[in-house]
């Protein structure tokens, strides 16, 4: 029946929602963190400000890319269900 | 998600090959960034005077700032790398740049442009470990005592898995989901130029992850010539 296949769907989008809510708070704590370690250093040593702005920058693309993919999941989830033609199939064979 | 309005697929359309252009858009783009690429060294390499001129000097800033910061990683025995390495950078760059033209995408939206330059990238570090340490070069894979294999080795070869994947999911992500935020703020706020800053955070963005995949690899290539721990 049409009402498993959604309930399926709806599952789906839940757990992309929080999944990426998840992960995008940690990631910007993370980030948040080594931004704090930074500063501190440039504070302590303006001179290595260039070096440390370079390892920073580095450092935050490095946190970042692990909550890309957790986005790539959601999306993956919301849109390209890799499954969802059989699932679908599977849920309406069985009602019928 | 509507199809947006590409150009060069329209003119593929145009010359009749549009099925073609539409199934594989990341192919054709790669194709216009490499003639872009191509005819600006062209442009650049044209007329070398040993006494540079204007546009000769901004290449030569360019290129050897490039080399000097590779060599600072991998050291002095790593300059022959420098081609590659730099081909991954001025290449990814490009790609990702020309994603912020209306009109056209970014080659490096699609997981297949991506993978394909992280798989370049992981494989060439086995070529440089095997050409250095020949049939030794297992070593790096052992560990450091000879008990510990049966747990080390696996250990490793998934982490050597897992670099294809990080490296090609990253950009990946990063691409696609800018082409995504931007397809849905023009939806939502077109007519009030709501794209606009996340075009600017583009820039931005472009940089920083074809400076990441650049350092990755040169990290990856470093560690393979070096001796095992």
């Amino acid at each position: 029946m049409e009402a498993e296949a959604l309930k399926f769907f709806i599952a789906c989008v839940t757990a992309a929602g929080f999944g990426i809510a998840v992960a995008a708070s940690f990631c910007g704590i993370a980030q948040g963190l080594g931004l704090k370690a930074a500063v501190e250093g440039i504070a302590r040593n303006p001179e290595s400000s260039g070096k440390v702005t370079v390892t920073m920058l580095i450092g935050l693309a490095m946190i970042e890319s692990l909550c890309i993919y957790a986005l790539v999941i959601a999306l993956i989830l919301i849109y390209a269900h890799p499954q969802a033609a059989a699932i679908a199939g599977l849920l309406g064979g069985v009602a019928h | 998600m509507a199809h947006p309005y590409l150009f060069f697929v329209k003119l593929f359309e145009a010359i009749g090959l549009g099925h073609f252009a539409q199934s594989n858009v990341h192919v054709i783009y790669s194709w216009v960034v490499m003639i872009l690429l191509l005819a600006l060294g062209a442009l650049g390499g044209k007329g070398v005077k040993l006494i540079p001129g204007k546009a000769q000097n901004v290449f030569e800033i360019l290129i050897s700032g490039i080399e000097e910061f590779m060599v600072d990683v991998t050291g002095e025995e790593g300059r022959w790398l420098f081609p590659l390495a730099a081909t991954i950078f001025i290449y990814i760059f490009a790609c990702n740049l020309i994603g912020l033209v209306p009109g056209f995408f970014p080659p490096t939206a699609s997981l297949n442009t991506t993978a394909s330059c992280a798989l370049t990238v992981v494989i060439f570090t086995h070529i440089i470990g095997i050409k250095y340490h020949g049939a030794k070069y297992i070593k790096h894979f052992l560990g450091p005592v000879w008990w510990m294999i049966p747990i080390v080795f696996p250990i490793e070869v998934i982490g050597h898995v897992a670099r294809i994947l990080s490296l090609s999911f990253r950009l990946f992500g990063n691409m696609m989901g800018h082409e995504l935020v931007l397809g849905i703020l023009f939806g939502l706020a077109g007519a009030f130029f709501a794209p606009l800053p996340i075009m600017g955070l583009g820039i931005f963005v472009a940089l920083v992850q074809a400076f990441v995949f650049f350092l990755l690899s040169i990290m990856y290539f470093t560690g393979s010539m070096e001796h095992a721990h």
